[in-house]
């Protein structure tokens, strides 16, 4: 049971559940627990709530209910998305005609593994962004690297390790007008464009050289703070998680624009649109829908809210500790991940002397606290490893209080004197 | 990331930090890629050897500075426990097992800052003995 008097600012790594969201689950799990697949009238009551719960969440996103496929989180949308329409695409390419993938350094290992993986299979060509030093990928490096046979491109929307934010609308529109471009080319009819460098594919939607570019993009943790609306951003695959907003853990969503074709990765029975097989997580659904309900009727004022606290701790420790640098600090940031490095003192070292007085933070994220290797998102944006060694992530949540802050600023200082004194360097 | 009792303790609380401005010997082992760095100082002096009739060398003090990780400042204070007052003989035998064992056994991913720590009274000793040799040579 942890101890509610210690402060929570690892928010990026998952949240409490709300206590709204806590009474919905246990509500759905006491009353419906047939199944929704079910013919007989306890299935079709959790058939019911499973549809009224996708219809809140396709709205969040502005998208149609046959748009959202539920998931088990952020690492099964991500590669239900990646996967999915690699496999769609490979139908239609031969072995010296490999899909070209783009993505970026600074993505979760959920993507940047999985295409890695797929590189390393042979299945396709991959291109990885190098960021700005703020951690930025730029529309223009997008551009530059989209190809002939680039048929994907999938860029974190919120780092979730600095909490930079991706320009995924103005992405949008490069890939939009990429795709407009292809599409003239690819219509013969259109005599005022030159001829296709490659003659356009026969029959259904067509793919690789001459098709479309799919975008996508891990949201995860931008749900709770950014524009969400597809069309609006342009995108055409979303994936997003109920944990890192205040909901469930295991259960998230994957948007898939209609007419996206994508090749299910988990197969059995057909649930979700044939897209994903499996019984319906219908509490967990049910508990992400009544967090975004939450997160629709306080956006602005606690984003505002969050924004001040992280301002006021970045601003305290800069104050407060010499040799201090913010990760990012340059580019547009979601108002709940600030990322510091303390030169001179070791990241491990601080949070464990963090916990000892109940603070809870990170370094990096949580997948990589475990390794030894300074932190990928850092070093793409070219820090050097002695400064990545010594970054902290806090990420705060609409729990998060004043006092809180006030309580990390007190404690943090001489910490980092401590380790500083313990370093041969000065 | 699991420590043990002792680990967290010597971590904590750790024992001889600092320079010795004077030292007889110094190790400085690690990098920044790791991102652990060790500097051990020695004073080595001498005394009526308890095993043998005839004198010894031991290490009279001993201090560390690290740049690191829980484990990486946890194994340098033990390490230095364990050799304060040690002949240089004993000293120099001190394994990287001997200070994890010590700790109640580090982390697996964490047991190179052990190999570190033993690393660094090695070099120590090396050190001191070559600037012996280079003070009687001259």
């Amino acid at each position: 049971m942890v101890n509610l008097k210690k402060i929570y600012l690892d928010n990026a790594a998952t949240t409490l559940v709300a206590p709204e969201v806590r009474k919905i689950i246990d509500n759905v799990n006491d009353k419906y627990f047939g199944n929704p697949s079910s013919v007989h009238s306890i299935g079709q009551e959790s058939h019911r709530l499973l549809d009224e719960n996708r219809r809140k969440i396709a709205d969040f996103v502005g998208a149609n209910v046959d748009e959202i496929i539920f998931t088990s989180g952020g690492s099964e949308g991500d590669n239900l998305a990646i996967r999915g329409i690699v496999a769609e695409n490979r139908k239609q390419n031969t072995e010296n005609d490999k899909p070209h993938v783009i993505t970026s350094l600074v993505e979760h290992h959920a993507v940047l593994h999985t295409v890695q993986e797929l590189e390393k299979e042979g299945l396709i060509e991959a291109t990885y962004l190098r960021p700005t030093a703020d951690g930025i990928i730029t529309a223009d490096t997008v551009k530059e690297a989209i190809k002939d046979n680039t048929i994907l491109v999938s860029l974190i929307y919120v780092n979730n390790e600095t909490g930079v934010v991706t320009p995924i609308e103005e992405i949008g529109e490069v890939i939009q007008k990429e795709n407009s471009r292809r599409a003239a080319v690819a219509t013969p009819h259109n005599l005022l464009l030159p001829p296709p460098l490659t003659p356009p594919q026969a029959g259904g939607e067509s793919l690789g050289r001459g098709g479309k570019i799919y975008f996508h993009s891990d949201a995860v943790q931008a749900a709770e703070w950014e524009e969400m609306n597809a069309d609006k951003l342009k995108i055409d695959l979303l994936t997003f998680t109920a944990h890192k907003f205040h909901g469930p853990k295991g259960v998230g969503a994957l948007y898939i624009r209609k007419g996206t074709p994508i090749k299910p990765q988990i197969t059995g029975g057909s649930q979700e649109f044939g897209k994903r097989a499996g019984t319906e997580n219908l509490a967990g659904i049910a508990g992400m829908a009544g967090a975004i309900t939450q997160v629709k009727s306080q956006e602005s004022k606690v984003k505002s809210q969050v924004e001040s606290l992280r301002d006021k701790l970045e601003q305290g420790i800069v104050d407060s500790i010499p040799d201090v640098i913010i990760n990012g600090k340059g580019a547009k940031r979601a108002p709940h991940v600030s990322n510091i490095s303390f030169i001179n003192a070791e990241g491990e070292a601080i949070i464990l002397n963090l916990d000892f007085l109940g603070i809870a933070v990170s370094s990096g994220s949580a997948c990589t606290s475990r390794s030894l290797e300074p932190s990928h998102v850092l070093t793409a944006m070219g820090i050097p490893p002695e400064k990545a060694h010594g970054s902290i992530r806090f990420s705060l949540s609409r729990y998060t209080t004043e006092p809180e802050i006030d309580k990390v600023l007190e404690v943090l200082p001489p910490i980092i004197k401590k380790l500083r004194e313990m370093s041969p360097f000065k | 990331m699991e420590y043990t009792k002792q680990a967290l303790d010597h971590f904590m609380n750790p024992r001889n930090v600092g320079e010795i401005k004077d030292a007889d010997g110094i190790g400085q082992v690690g990098n920044m890629r790791c991102g652990d760095i060790m500097y051990v100082y020695i004073k080595v002096k001498s005394r009526k050897s308890k095993v043998e009739s005839g004198k010894e060398e031991y290490i009279e003090d001993i201090k560390f500075k690290t740049l690191g990780c829980a484990a990486a400042i946890a194994s340098s204070s033990m390490m230095t426990e364990l050799a304060k007052g040690k002949s240089i003989d004993e000293a120099g035998k001190l394994s990287r097992d001997d200070i994890n064992e010590a700790l109640g056994i580090l982390p697996k991913q964490k047991y190179h800052c052990s190999i570190l720590s033993a690393d660094a009274i090695h070099k120590a000793i090396d050190d001191y003995k070559a600037k012996k040799a280079g003070k009687q040579a001259s």
